[in-house]
């Protein structure tokens, strides 16, 4: 059984794209990134997930139920976080929270309470006095005090301070470790990168790529950064030069011994040769498209 | 149960609110009407003349200077357009009140069905306007004692049966449309309720306009009918629950398979 496994799902809003014809499949104990710009289509991909709306077309399951029929089921063991949390005002936080635990009926206040002091959030709030990253935190104990096995979080981390944010990861890293599925979406990639063991990219509702972070990470091109030269003489497969200041960095995509050669005849003080970082591998993917586009 | 007293809870300062005023209004109403009977017989026969005015609020059919005339047209009033707009209010915001304030998302990212959501959000504004009607019937009740008027209680609770029914039905079709709606709505509940009004108003000035008494709750709500006849209109109230009845079913129908903005 996959965590979330989805078959040409596909959503109009009428004429205008939501996700067109997205397969996806996350497995169990993933921790799953899905990347994309805004209006890519990652929150209609998980409100679909979730059942709020309905696909226009194709099937999903998740945690082996379908998305159709066995809503009740999938959000019994689910935790989401919504992209922007709101709650219903002139409630507390512990109001709110006992609301949660009371509709997946269980008994959640120690577990609430453990997730309240380690997030720095006062139960006795009231939410509609609660800055973004405050509400985004009671967001957080609503998903996670249940203890679900299948994490869905809708880019969670705007809002939140860095210290928070890292708390916050450490939260998720613990369930994951405890066997417990984590999707999350996300642009900011260096997130990603640190914390996702696979990821997805989407983009204008189509997804383009998925595999693990590792493979995502490997391509053939290397970052070269080269001290000592201003100048960078004609060298092919050599792209995207940045001048530094006292140096000049790009990508090489072509044969190392070409560049050795190459670099050996110029007055160069110091060289790394480096896997670039994910973050210019998506940025890649992304421009891909666009000139792809520009082409049509 | 849990979404039946999360509801009753939100909704608790606008009960007591709506239910304060009115029982108020009426109470006090009630209390005065010692001081006025007295007068009121020569009221009744200015009333009696005023043309199409008298028509409009039914005074050509029921004597104003009986207690249960003054309490038809008063009760008529108060409590008609006062639980017509309560009704209206919390049937309309049941639903869409939650889009609006994005708060959907998270009562139905819940493990609970949306027939269920439905079900126990429509028990509780049922509530709401059954609470709302006992208290406004204990209050007239009580009153009534005080003053020691001898009233006939038969008209009297016909009178503020219709009211409840009313209340009922308004609240149901505006729960349909609440379904349908992405904003609050609330000026299409109010708006509803004040056209169903003055429907009425119109229905009673002339014979013509009598059929207008089929599109409106307020046609077998109007107290100078009940109080003159000593009955309730079988027909229009079957019409009248029909079109709850029908609004229930729309908000079923639609909500369970409409998507959340």
């Amino acid at each position: 059984m996959k965590a979330i496994q989805t078959e040409h799902l596909t959503k109009y809003y009428g004429k205008s794209r939501g996700i067109v014809d997205l397969s996806l499949s996350v497995e169990q104990g993933a921790f799953y990134g899905f990347i994309g710009p805004n209006g890519a289509g990652k929150s209609t991909t998980i409100r679909t997930l979730l059942g709020l709306i309905t696909p226009t077309e194709g099937a999903a399951r998740v945690l082996g139920h379908d998305i159709r029929r066995e809503k009740q089921q999938i959000l019994s063991q689910v935790g989401y976080l919504p992209s922007e949390t709101m709650f219903y005002s002139g409630m507390r936080v512990k109001d709110v929270l006992r609301f949660s635990a009371d509709l997946h009926k269980k008994d959640c206040r120690e577990e609430a309470q453990r997730l309240c002091s380690r997030l720095e959030l006062d139960p006795n709030r009231k939410v509609e006095e609660l800055s973004l990253g405050n509400r985004k935190k009671v967001g957080i104990v609503c998903a996670m005090q249940h203890k679900p096995i299948l994490y869905i979080m809708d880019e969670p981390t705007s809002g939140l301070d860095p210290l928070m944010q890292r708390e916050f990861f450490e939260l998720l890293k613990e369930r994951n470790r405890d066997g417990a599925t984590v999707f999350l979406s996300s642009h900011v990639l260096s997130e990603v990168q640190k914390y996702c063991t696979h990821a997805a990219v989407i983009r204008e509702g189509r997804l383009l790529i998925s595999d693990s972070v590792e493979n995502l990470g490997h391509t053939e091109a290397k970052r070269v950064t080269v001290r000592g030269i201003r100048e960078l003489p004609e060298i092919d497969h050599a792209k995207d030069v940045k001048p530094l200041e006292d140096g000049i960095s790009f990508l090489y995509d072509g044969k190392p011994a070409e560049l050795m050669r190459k670099m050996a005849e110029l007055p160069i003080r110091d060289i790394t040769i480096t896997e670039p970082d994910l973050e210019e591998i998506f940025l890649h993917y992304y421009e891909k498209e666009e000139t792809c586009d520009d082409g049509l | 149960m849990t979404v039946c007293k999360h509801e009753l809870k939100q909704g608790r300062l606008s009960l007591v609110i709506w239910t304060a005023a009115i029982s108020l209004m009426i109470g006090l109403c009630i209390l005065i009407y010692p001081e006025m009977g007295s007068q009121m017989e020569d009221f009744s026969a200015i009333f009696a003349d005023m043309g199409s005015f008298t028509a409009a609020f039914g005074m050509d059919k029921i004597n104003f200077g009986e207690f249960i005339g003054f309490f038809g047209v008063e009760c008529g009033n108060v409590l008609g357009l006062g639980g017509a707009f309560f009704a209206a209010l919390i049937g309309i915001s049941a639903l869409a009140k939650e889009e609006k304030e994005h708060t959907a998302e998270f009562l139905l990212t819940h493990p609970i069905s949306r027939t269920r959501v439905l079900a126990e959000k429509l028990l509780a504004v049922v509530l709401q306007i059954l609470i709302l009607n006992a208290v406004v019937a204990a209050v007239c009740a009580g009153c009534i004692r005080w003053i020691g008027e001898d009233v006939e209680w038969k008209p009297l609770a016909l009178v503020l049966t219709a009211n409840l029914l009313m209340q009922l039905e308004i609240c149901a079709v505006t729960f349909g449309i609440s379904a349908f709606v992405r904003h609050s709505g609330l000026g299409i509940g109010l708006g509803l309720a004040a056209v169903f009004y003055f429907l009425n108003i119109v229905a009673n000035l002339t014979e013509k306009a009598r059929f207008l008494k089929y599109f409106t709750p307020f046609g077998y709500t109007d107290s100078a009918d009940i109080i003159s006849e000593c009955t309730l209109n079988g027909s229009l109230l079957a019409v009248g629950m029909a079109l709850g009845a029908a609004g229930i079913l729309a908000a079923f129908r639609k909500y369970t398979k409409k998507d959340i903005a």
